[in-house]
């Protein structure tokens, strides 16, 4: 027993093993050098603004475009279908299915943004330009 | 000597020329410093979106039934074609806006007229809402934050004015200026993704475009706005005003 | 006087098995319903926009109603005194759980998004009945648990009697706040009275003891245990009392509404030309709910019949669930009168009468709370000490003639 758990350790540690952690699709075309806010903090606080923004615009609504779903909709889409859910290949659902928790947004947001809103926004929003790179 | 005067025109081209591009710099300058006040004045209505609503304003409507043409549905195909609202025959089909058509019991004349949310000051639906997802935001517009309903339609049975409907199905494509999804309530939200950008709602635009100007939109606490001189002069009535729940919808004409 | 021994049911026959096996069917139906109308939405259901409350809401109603007036035998006992009643109550709070899980737990699955459970848990609007609710509902399961334990457990005995005031004040809030999700109801004719509270009240009292005594008599005969005619009597003639004043109730309902001219169109609906709802009303409600009930149950003789007793109790539970179709969605198929005065016509159905067909998945989730209800009981009453050993009546009341 003692053994396998010291080749399991091996395998898991050797080049190997398969990667660890979901492999996120973005399509960096589309979306350009960098996102409004750097990687690791999307990663941990996406979540939390959500939760946070949409109580800002709903109750009182404050409709900035930096943290406007609609915003990271037109970035974040696949080149494909210009959508952000639908399979594995797409950006949302590429970490959430690995993580296994559930997307519930999609049930009532839209997953493509207005052709005339996506085509509008050739740039990246004012407030992306200037941060951190990661 | 032609050396020299050359010399000097070279002087005076280079000045000109830096003339030249002060002035032209200083004008741009200026242009660009006056050109944001030029755009914010013609959005004047819009307020500035890092702000929050306040209660200085109060979203309302007037709605003149005599100018309302019969058969007449140019507001309800406006206001469902924004909203992504597929509506039809079936009693489960969502209703944001409806033509009612009327007939005096007892001399048999007969109008009509349009029912959106009245968007009442007191709303029945806020407050019976179990979690709060049905709320009046600041500027008077009732609204249903999906996030938080649970579909449990209690504000639909509590609405006098049967503003509200239930999705029953799995929806897709929705505009993604309005968010709407199945098990959720809805209502007119009196175009408030269009409103926050200093528009009009679609209903008042349509009927504005058809030519019947039958529904007036504005801000009731503005004493200078058209809708509050003509609400203080005029008479007009509110549906259901024995329940005193001074909706922000108002009609006239009778 | 012996004491009373309560004891678990170990005699279990292949009948139990049998009985509880058919109630775990409707159980697992009423889910698997449930899944199916949260997976396709409402769609799949009656309910439309015009009648947002179906046949859910109608079992979910009568069971929570019922769940309240089921511990009225523990509270004849603890709260009024009568000594008679107690060996009784261990049975009457396990059954109150029940039905009050079971109605939830319909009620629960019919919202359109039944994921939001902790959503509607942690948010509340102190302003709405059905958040008052939720506070009422799992504090009546506090309450009625500790109840039971100061019951059950021989060093609890003494706080018995405070356990018990308190859960009879505790339930009485709770049908006060079930009746008022009607009563508060601002625009609706047929639901904006106040006498809705107090006739819900009067409802749980009847149905409850109904419930009750159907769960008795089939325990009883079920397991072989004796079930003396002297509680059956006691329970039943309280029972004709309670279906007497429940019918009063009803009366004063609709004689204030004919008074007021304004009304008259929605009582002419409910009591002539409602179609489906006046049958409804009269011979669910009125005759097979109320008036058979009461010859059976006032008249020494006739009650004085097993058979015709269970009979009497069946038809309350019938004319109980006949009453909640016509209040609920006899209510919502009447429209709104936005235009006094006018008659109204629109596309949405204004003024005009709403349609509503039960549909199979919602009628099993509603049989299914029933089920989880009775699951609750049977699977109680074989593992814990909530039955006594005998209720003949010479145990019971040693001063009844033999």
């Amino acid at each position: 027993m003692v053994a396998v758990l010291c080749l399991s350790i091996a395998y898991a540690a050797s080049s190997t093993a398969p990667k660890a952690g979901p492999t996120i699709v973005i399509d960096k075309a589309r979306a350009g050098e960098h996102c409004v806010e750097d990687t690791a903090f999307m990663r941990k606080n996406h979540m939390k603004l959500l939760m946070h923004q949409r109580d800002e615009t709903m109750h009182k609504g404050i409709r900035t475009e930096k943290h406007s779903l609609k915003k990271c909709v037109i970035c974040h889409a696949s080149a494909k279908d210009e959508r952000v859910v639908g399979s594995d290949e797409h950006f949302c659902q590429s970490c959430h299915t690995y993580a296994a928790v559930k997307l519930d947004c999609w049930e009532c947001h839209a997953t493509k943004a207005k052709p005339a809103q996506a085509a509008a926004a050739t740039t990246l929003p004012a407030a992306a330009v200037g941060g951190e790179k990661k | 000597m032609n050396q020299s005067q050359h010399e000097q025109d070279q002087a005076t081209q280079a000045v000109d020329e830096h003339r030249r591009n002060f002035i032209g710099a200083s004008a741009a300058l200026a242009g660009l410093t006056v050109a944001p006040g030029v755009v914010v004045y013609g959005l004047a209505q819009a307020k500035p979106e890092a702000e929050p609503v306040t209660n200085k304003v109060r979203w309302g409507m007037l709605i003149d039934s005599s100018k309302c043409a019969d058969g007449c549905t140019d507001c309800v195909s406006a206001c469902h074609t924004e909203n992504g609202v597929q509506s039809g025959p079936l009693e489960t089909d969502p209703h944001w806006i409806r033509k009612v058509e009327l007939k005096d019991m007892r001399t048999g004349r007969q109008q009509s007229l349009p029912v959106p949310c009245q968007h009442c000051e007191e709303p029945p639906c806020v407050d019976v809402c179990p979690t709060g997802a049905s709320f009046k935001r600041a500027d008077g517009i009732v609204l249903v934050d999906r996030h938080i309903c649970i579909g449990c339609r209690y504000c639909m049975m509590a609405c006098p004015y049967k503003a509200r409907s239930f999705i029953h199905e799995t929806l897709t494509d929705q505009n993604p200026d309005v968010p709407r999804g199945k098990g959720c309530v809805e209502s007119c939200t009196l175009c408030v993704h269009r409103v926050d950008q200093g528009q009009k709602p679609a209903c008042v635009e349509a009927c504005t475009k058809a030519g019947h100007e039958a529904i007036l939109f504005g801000d009731l606490n503005d004493p200078n706005s058209e809708i509050a001189k003509r609400i203080a002069t005029k008479a007009t009535v509110q549906l259901r005003a024995d329940l005193a729940l001074n909706p922000g919808i108002r009609y006239e004409g009778f | 006087m012996a004491s009373i021994t309560f004891s678990e049911l170990k005699e279990t026959s292949t009948r139990y098995w049998f009985v509880a096996g058919l109630i775990g069917l409707f159980a697992a139906l009423g889910l698997g319903s449930a899944y199916y109308m949260e997976h396709h939405g409402h769609i799949v259901t009656g309910m439309n926009n015009s009648i947002v409350w179906g046949m859910p809401h109608v079992f979910a109603v009568f069971l929570i109603v019922a769940a309240s007036g089921a511990l009225n035998a523990a509270s004849i006992a603890s709260v009024f005194g009568k000594m008679v009643y107690k060996p009784l109550a261990p049975l009457s709070g396990l059954l109150a759980i029940g039905l009050l899980a079971g109605g939830l737990t319909v009620l629960m699955l019919d919202l359109g998004r039944p994921d939001r459970l902790i959503i509607a848990m942690t948010y509340l609007n102190p302003k709405s009945v059905f958040a008052w609710n939720v506070l009422l509902y799992t504090g009546f399961f506090t309450f009625v648990a500790v109840y039971l334990w100061t019951m059950m457990d021989k060093t609890m005995g003494a706080y018995t009697k405070a356990a018990g005031m308190a859960a009879f004040i505790w339930r009485l809030v709770l049908t006060t706040g079930t009746g008022s999700i009607f009563g508060f109801l601002v625009a609706r004719e047929p639901y904006n009275t106040a006498l809705l509270a107090p006739m819900f009240i009067i409802l749980s009292f009847a149905y409850g003891m109904a419930l009750y005594l159907l769960v008795l008599i089939a325990a009883y005969t079920g397991s072989g245990r004796p079930l003396g005619d002297a509680i059956l009597q006691r329970l039943g003639r309280l029972l004709g009392v309670f279906v007497a004043a429940s019918l009063y109730f009803v009366f004063v309902y609709h004689l204030t509404n004919l008074y007021f001219t304004k009304q008259h169109t929605f009582e002419k609906f409910i009591l002539l030309d409602g179609g489906i709802y006046t049958t409804m009303f009269w011979l669910g409600q009125i005759i097979i709910g109320g008036v058979l009930p009461l010859i059976i149950l006032l008249n020494a003789k006739l009650r004085a019949s097993r058979t015709l007793l269970v009979t009497a109790c069946l038809m309350i539970v019938l004319g109980g669930l006949a009453q909640m179709y016509v209040t609920i969605i006899g209510g919502q198929a009447y429209p709104l009168d936005i235009f006094p005065g006018w008659q109204e016509s629109s596309a949405f159905f204004d003024g005009a009468i709403h349609h509503y067909a039960p549909s199979v998945p919602e009628t099993l989730l509603g049989l299914g709370g029933l089920a989880i209800a009775l699951m609750i009981v049977t699977l109680g009453i074989k593992v814990l000490r909530f039955l006594p050993a005998s209720l003949a009546d010479a145990e019971v009341d040693p001063h009844t003639k033999a």
